[in-house]
């Protein structure tokens, strides 16, 4: 009686400390997950491209930096079709078909993304406009 | 007076800016991200058996004039476990339900077919995640609704529980 309620107070914290359950499985990587190109010029077109292709399983990371089997899945595609001689931009366009913008970290300019390159310019004319005023003002006096 | 209100404007910004980033610190979005696919057809691939004594799958075999499911599972995903009997129930209604194996050896779907239950006309086993990759899915279990002519009608993300299945049922029947 004492033993078993000595395990089940042994046991609590780990009810309370229970951290989601991330399966993997028991295969390999893939071919390329982890292995360089052997043509460094290739090598270092995917490895661009991987830094900008967001990880679909961890969310805040490149494939390039994600341990996840799923990153290390699309390392091996970017490198196979790259090695194959597909272009990055063709690579990236034929996921962003799959799984939309978000898995680029490279936004493209579109009807919604429009103020990220706009508004600096019109925080810059805002200013010139309002330091233009002052100093028109200040010569006045 | 409409300069002095004009000089609060600044702070008025940066408190604004300051919710907005709390918010999203203290209640992050959960981003599930969704299969640009569905509408599209099934892309095409032929995979091998996932394991022996049952067919691999192919998406011409999709193709036939009836709906069906596809199934997305892997034996090392706990999930698909609590999937198992509402994709049986599905089975016994007559629903055609193909699966893809993620990253799985033989033996472990041997397995876990053997303790769950084996709804699946054919297992097509993707070694290299690169048909779940061209399905635009993210994880596993994920469910595609098929109509008869290899178009993706919907995903399903997660596992399939008891309350989604008229949900799946009545899909299926729009998808005829």
């Amino acid at each position: 009686m004492i033993v078993r309620a000595l395990l089940l107070v042994g046991l609590l914290p780990s009810l309370f400390t229970a951290s989601p359950v991330f399966a993997d499985s028991m295969m390999p990587a893939s071919r390329y997950a982890n292995q360089q190109l052997p043509d460094p010029a290739q090598e270092a077109q995917a490895k661009a491209l991987m830094q900008t292709l967001r990880c679909l399983v961890c969310q805040g990371q490149s494939i390039a930096d994600s341990d996840a089997e799923m990153a290390g899945d699309m390392r091996s595609l970017v490198r196979t079709r790259i090695q194959a001689g597909e272009k990055p931009e063709a690579i990236r366009k034929w996921l962003i078909e799959r799984y939309g913008d978000w898995v680029s970290y490279s936004p493209p300019l579109d009807g919604l993304t429009w103020p990220l390159w706009g508004m600096p310019i019109l925080f810059l004319a805002l200013g010139i406009w309002i330091v233009s005023g002052r100093l028109k003002r200040r010569g006045r006096r | 007076m409409r300069r002095k209100l004009l000089i609060w404007l600044p702070l008025a910004l940066f408190v604004i800016f300051l919710g907005i980033f709390a918010g999203g610190l203290i209640k992050p979005e959960g981003k599930v991200i969704r299969s640009q696919m569905v509408g599209k057809s099934m892309p095409s691939f032929a995979l091998p058996p996932g394991l022996p004594g049952k067919p691999g799958l192919s998406s011409a075999e999709l193709t036939n004039g009836k709906p069906h499911l596809v199934n997305v599972f892997a034996s090392w995903c706990i999930p698909c476990i609590a999937e198992a009997p509402q994709l049986r129930q599905l089975a016994e209604a007559g629903v055609p339900i193909y699966g893809i194996a993620i990253r799985d050896r033989p033996e472990d779907l041997a397995r876990f077919l053997a303790r769950n239950g084996d709804p699946y006309v054919a297992i097509g086993g993707d070694a290299n995640s690169s048909v779940q990759i061209a399905l635009g899915s993210s994880g596993v279990p994920e469910t595609f609704i098929v109509d008869g002519k290899g178009i993706i009608r919907r995903q399903h993300i997660g596992d399939i529980r008891p309350e989604d299945v008229p949900g799946i049922m009545s899909a299926l029947a729009a998808a005829q």
